[in-house]
């Protein structure tokens, strides 16, 4: 498949204005800007774009609950804030296409009727930051951001916002608190943002990857981006791969490739060639699946259907060498460390599972332990704030069906036995 | 209080929003870029800068993971020891960094050169192990890798 989302990275001057501008960049902003934001929505919407940050949640409809709510100004916010562990499809964008994404970001903030834009970004990628804020002011210059865009008479206004180092900020009501300078916890809804988020005004949040599908959309049409790869949810998608295989890396690939596909076809099969054990596919907060689960689709539906959940695209390949217990325990170790701590459920069960897991990792779980994890799952599962204490919770549901027969040996012989 | 220097710098932020508060994570971290850490006199520069409570600008900056709330060595070391880290040998620099540099996770060297800080994926998984000693990115980590770069880190 031709390439879009990261044509032209191979070019070592690729985040530079020009060279975007050479291989065909901002021409789809100059279309879009002769067209009416009505027809955009409607290939948007005939597209069948759905969010890439993981929730899958079709863009068209978010951006028409939006465009119908009469207040303005109305907010475009970029989420940029990639931390989901295993995910960094959004950075080759980010440091090495950013125009890209502010291409597509005008466009959008026309469609919505949108003037302002932040990119809400991640503490932890310093060097996007240098790489977005010299690639937004050349823009500028360009005149492809400002008061007058390219001279159509259309404003758009665009900045880097920093996050510091919470995972919860992905979360997009907790990222509105964010860059309103509170802390990240998420908030009630309704009302959603669409209607009221940043300043109380209405506010569109769309990952990197989503918003830097528009361009392509607007290049070759809704219609003919819909025949991309899976019909329910059309389009190019960036799979990062990581773990045990041979070539690990971001590749693009029509939604819906098989996860197999994507480990052994793409990214180069397992590393030194040794037994797959297990894949989380779509980031940390998605449930495992065990070797001979992986002949499915990488598509929001059919993941579900196979029992995990595409999520960001992020394969963790795991083999015969890694603990499985080690992996949940470090998972856990991490959503207790990102809790926010608003609601109970998480705050308390991450730190529960987290404690239960450490034993049994380290060789002193007890008897009943495994059941009193399953509990502690059920006490989280649906009911807490956001899907962070979901996640968490998942990703023990998801060890547990498929490889308790490791913790049970954990906790049998009083020991790990991939100690190395 | 900050400089002149600074205070347009921050003002210069400010605008960008519709509200003053906005600007309180990006203040943060020049006052901790200017103070080293976000110690009672940063964070009451930031209170009295952005005319906001102090409870308030200490409430938000305890939150976040970046702002440091003790001093810091004269360089962090950020090391990542998430899953795909982990699944490739993030424990044992962990280990090696301790002993090599005598700094623990949360902890300064004695010497005051490092501080070591475990982080909750940097997004480099792909080329895993990774760090960011202060801004600074680094990745596919060995112990002999480690030793090479913090030479350069005095």
């Amino acid at each position: 498949m031709e390439k879009f989302l990261l044509k032209n990275i191979e070019n070592p001057n690729s985040a530079d204005v020009n060279e975007y501008v050479k291989a065909g960049g901002y021409k789809n902003l100059s279309k879009a800007l002769d067209m009416q934001p009505k027809d955009i929505l409607e290939e948007v919407k005939k597209a069948g774009l759905r969010g890439r940050g993981g929730a899958g949640f079709p863009t068209g409809m978010k951006w028409s609950f939006a465009v119908a709510d009469p207040k303005f100004p109305k907010y475009l916010l970029c989420n940029a804030d990639e931390g989901e562990p295993g995910t960094f499809k959004d950075r080759p964008i980010l440091e090495k296409n950013p125009h890209l994404l502010i291409e597509g970001m005008a466009i959008s903030g026309y469609t919505l009727g949108s003037e302002y834009g932040y990119i809400y970004l991640r503490g932890e990628y310093p060097y996007a930051k240098d790489v977005l804020n010299k690639a937004i002011q050349q823009a500028y210059e360009k005149n492809y951001l400002g008061d007058n865009i390219l001279g159509k008479g259309k404003r758009f206004h665009l900045a880097v916002y920093q996050g510091a180092g919470a995972y919860i900020c992905g979360e997009e009501t907790a990222l509105i608190e964010s860059i309103e300078g509170r802390k990240g916890q998420p908030r009630n809804k309704p009302p959603f943002p669409v209607n009221a988020g940043a300043w109380s005004m209405p506010t569109i949040v769309n990952n990197v990857e989503t918003l830097s599908n528009l361009p392509y959309v607007l290049e070759i049409g809704g219609e003919a981006y819909s025949k991309i790869g899976s019909k329910d949810c059309p389009g190019p998608k960036l799979f990062s791969v990581s773990g045990c295989v041979e070539k690990p890396g971001v590749y693009e690939l029509p939604m819906g490739t098989s996860l197999k596909d994507i480990i052994y076809k793409h990214a180069g099969g397992t590393r030194n060639g040794k037994k797959l054990k297990a894949v989380i596919p779509g980031g940390i907060s998605t449930p495992v699946l065990p070797a001979e689960n992986i002949d499915c689709a990488m598509d929001f539906v059919a993941m579900q259907k196979a029992g995990s959940m595409l999520g960001s695209g992020a394969v963790i390949v795991m083999d015969e060498s890694v603990c499985m217990v080690k992996v949940t325990y470090r998972a856990l170790k991490f959503f207790e460390h990102e809790s926010c701590g608003k609601c109970v459920p998480c705050r308390e069960g991450t730190e529960w599972l987290r404690k239960v897991l450490h034993r049994i990792e380290n060789g002193q779980g007890r008897e009943g332990d495994i059941e009193l994890l399953t509990d502690v799952t059920w006490i989280m599962s649906g009911k807490t704030f956001c899907p962070l204490g979901d996640g968490a919770a998942g990703v023990v549901t998801g060890m547990l069906k498929y490889f308790r027969n490791e913790f049970e040996e954990h906790i049998k012989n009083g020991s790990c036995k991939f100690v190395s | 209080m900050f400089n002149e220097t600074v205070l347009k710098e921050i003002n210069d932020i400010r605008v960008k929003y519709p509200d003053r508060r906005s600007a309180l994570l990006p203040s943060l971290y020049i006052a901790q870029r200017e103070f080293g850490w976000l110690s009672h006199e940063a964070m009451l520069c930031v209170s009295k800068t952005l005319n906001l409570p102090e409870a308030e600008v200490r409430g938000t900056a305890s939150f976040y993971a970046m702002f440091k709330n003790k001093p810091v060595g004269r360089h962090v070391i950020q090391l990542c020891t998430n899953v795909s880290c982990m699944i490739l040998g993030a424990e044992k620099l962990v280990d090696f960094i301790g002993n090599k540099y005598g700094v623990q996770p949360g902890g300064i060297s004695q010497d005051g050169r490092f501080s070591l800080v475990i982080m909750e994926c940097i997004g480099a998984c792909g080329t895993a192990p990774a760090m960011l000693v202060d801004t600074d990115f680094y990745d596919s980590l060995t112990e002999k890798r480690i030793e090479e770069i913090l030479e350069g880190y005095k």
